[in-house]
């Protein structure tokens, strides 16, 4: 069995949110679940679906295959199938099995007796999605609007819609979007060598402590914010950023329709600077 | 069922403040009297200071501080010393490198010397805060992977400021200091090397960023959910496995057949954090020293399709031999 040494024990029924005993059980490491069931249901559908796009597209390489949402024409009709029929049904499978999964982690988080903060914040991430892939294109007025499903594509799709806001990098959403990316990495750094460092002090030493922990934050910048307050932080830093990157792609195109660069010029022109 | 979910402290018992854990002789004494500040002590610790000054940190900060100093009076200087239109024009001011025809000689002072002068300046400033950080943890007997790490930030800085210009002959590469200059200096590097999206590094760079956040995400949410048993006491479970450690990693290994241990993930963090800027750096360095173009680039590896041209086709002038 692919159990660990201690992983009896916590193996109990109850748990679920649907379905009772029914899907109570594992599958070697995995547990089922009547929300693991529509995973697997919406992942392999999602899955064949693009193998059918691959199969229909003109190549089998990787980095090419490319499966694109209906054109701009099909505003937000159904499109047929190889005219990004496809895409939508990829999009419907894809919403479903990261919504599945997330309801699976409330379940597991329930028998676990944990706290919920992982499936919630799991939540930003789909949130992200659906925002990308549903509300700004409904927002628009057509599924063309929509990021393709490739993995050069996308990135393809990235680029173009920038600069359509000539400069994106002035969107000021996406400033922040991004400063808090890169402060989350800069936290996640100092934490895991924080840990790494009290844990692995070098031949001969004993462990240390979080006292010694907080005593080497507050000698360097005169502030640690606690073993707790780390993971809050952490969490905060992350979600947050992905928040701010929603904001920025919903507000570019429904909301924002000119350069980025312009929008600033409230700035350059406010009444203060008269005189 | 909201006061389960451990999002903030609700009562913070206070008692005597530390002053940190005794430092070996030969090291100076800690600067400050540390006080409670309770909105801090909502999400972490509320006690600030005290601080640990120290040579090495007194000449980082009055290098830096110079240094910053020197870009706010560039940019005051080019608006005609107006302190006004100072503030009215901060995001789009810069101190700019040299022009081109400089190459990597020393200029004027009002012709990228500055720049120059202050490049350098925060560069001693940055690796003496790194002598600072390495020191520290020694002093206190922790092991220095807090400093190697901010190492990786320390290379990607180098390589946009330092190494990539030298690589390329002209200082007038680099970037400038002024918050709207280096998001187009960015801009400007992306479109005359065919679009940094091709560069693989820069793929991976964004990999590791955007694997980073998902990461603090998985580690912080699971941590603070395993808080009513203990699991921010990371240490102690580490060394002793207990209850709260279990329950963590049984969750992943659950939802996702795989799971880390309470010491490993922050081997997970730790290197998804460093390659994010080291593999940024180097894909920075090989952009315009060893590849011209890495949309054609690309082509030739057979990573993206060749797009059809729009007509007339505009030629590079750079490949025609042009210089900037």
């Amino acid at each position: 069995m692919s159990m660990l040494s201690f992983e009896r024990k916590y193996r109990v029924r109850g748990g679920t949110l649907v379905g009772g005993d029914l899907f109570d059980f594992w599958v070697g490491p995995f547990y089922v679940g009547f929300f693991g069931i529509t995973t697997l249901f919406f992942v392999l559908s999602g899955t064949l679906l693009i193998l059918w796009g691959a199969a229909m597209g003109p190549t089998w390489n990787v980095w090419q295959i490319n499966i694109a949402p209906p054109d701009l024409s099909y505003g937000l009709r159904f499109a047929p199938m190889m005219e990004g029929g496809l895409w939508q049904l990829i999009t419907v499978c894809a919403l479903g099995s990261f919504v599945s999964w997330a309801l699976r982690e409330v379940e597991i988080a329930r028998k676990l007796g944990m706290g919920l903060h992982v499936p919630v914040a799991f939540g930003m991430a789909i949130l992200a999605y659906f925002s990308l892939q549903v509300v700004r294109p409904v927002l628009m007025g057509a599924w063309g609007h929509a990021f393709p499903y490739g993995i050069y594509s996308h990135l393809d799709w990235v680029s173009n819609t920038a600069y359509q806001y000539l400069h994106f990098h002035y969107n000021p959403w996406h400033m922040i979007a991004v400063t808090l990316f890169f402060a989350t990495v800069l936290a996640l750094s100092m934490h895991g060598g924080l840990v790494l460092s009290a844990t692995n002090p070098g031949k001969g030493q004993t462990v240390k402590s979080p006292e010694h922990e907080d005593t080497f934050f507050r000698d360097l910048i005169g502030y640690s914010v606690g073993t707790l307050g780390i993971h809050r932080l952490g969490l905060f830093l992350a979600l947050a950023g992905v928040w701010f990157g929603i904001v920025c792609i919903v507000v570019s195109g429904p909301f924002w329709t000119g350069a980025w660069p312009e929008w600033w010029s409230w700035w350059l022109n406010m009444p203060i600077w008269r005189s | 069922m909201a006061e389960y979910q451990n999002l903030f402290t609700s009562v913070q018992p206070v008692g005597p403040l530390h002053d940190g854990v005794p430092l070996p002789r030969g090291d100076d004494k800690r600067t400050g009297t540390p006080f409670l500040f309770h909105l801090l002590g909502r999400i972490g610790n509320a006690q600030i200071g005290p601080v640990y000054l120290g040579t090495l940190g007194v000449a980082s900060l009055l290098i830096g501080t110079l240094a910053f100093n020197i870009i706010g009076f560039n940019m005051l200087a080019s608006v005609d010393w107006n302190p006004i239109q100072l503030i009215r024009q901060l995001f789009w001011l810069a101190l700019e490198p040299p022009p081109p025809a400089y190459g990597l000689s020393i200029p004027p002072l009002a012709q990228g010397g500055w720049w120059l002068l202050v490049g350098f300046m925060l560069t001693v400033s940055i690796l003496l805060w790194w002598a600072r950080t390495y020191r520290r943890a020694v002093q206190l007997g922790l092991g220095t992977h807090v400093a190697w790490a901010y190492a990786a930030a320390i290379w990607l800085f180098l390589v946009c400021g330092f190494f990539r210009p030298v690589m390329m002959g002209s200082w007038s590469e680099a970037v400038p200091f002024g918050i709207f200059p280096h998001l187009d200096w960015v801009s400007a590097l992306s479109l005359r090397y065919g679009n940094l999206f091709y560069n693989p590094f820069h793929a991976l760079s964004i990999v590791f960023l955007y694997g980073s956040v998902l990461l603090f995400a998985m580690h912080g949410g699971t941590i603070l959910a395993v808080s009513r048993y203990g699991g921010e006491r990371e240490i102690e479970q580490i060394v002793d496995r207990g209850t709260a450690s279990e329950r963590a990693a049984l969750f992943w290994r659950w939802t996702m057949g795989f799971n880390a241990t309470m010491e490993s993930i922050h081997r997970w963090a730790w290197w998804f954090a460093v390659l994010c800027p080291l593999v940024g750096g180097v894909g920075i360095l090989l952009t315009g020293t060893v590849v011209d173009n890495w949309y054609l680039w690309s082509v030739k590896h057979h990573v993206v399709p060749a797009y059809p041209l729009g007509n007339p086709v505009v030629l590079d002038p750079a490949l025609l031999g042009a210089k900037p």
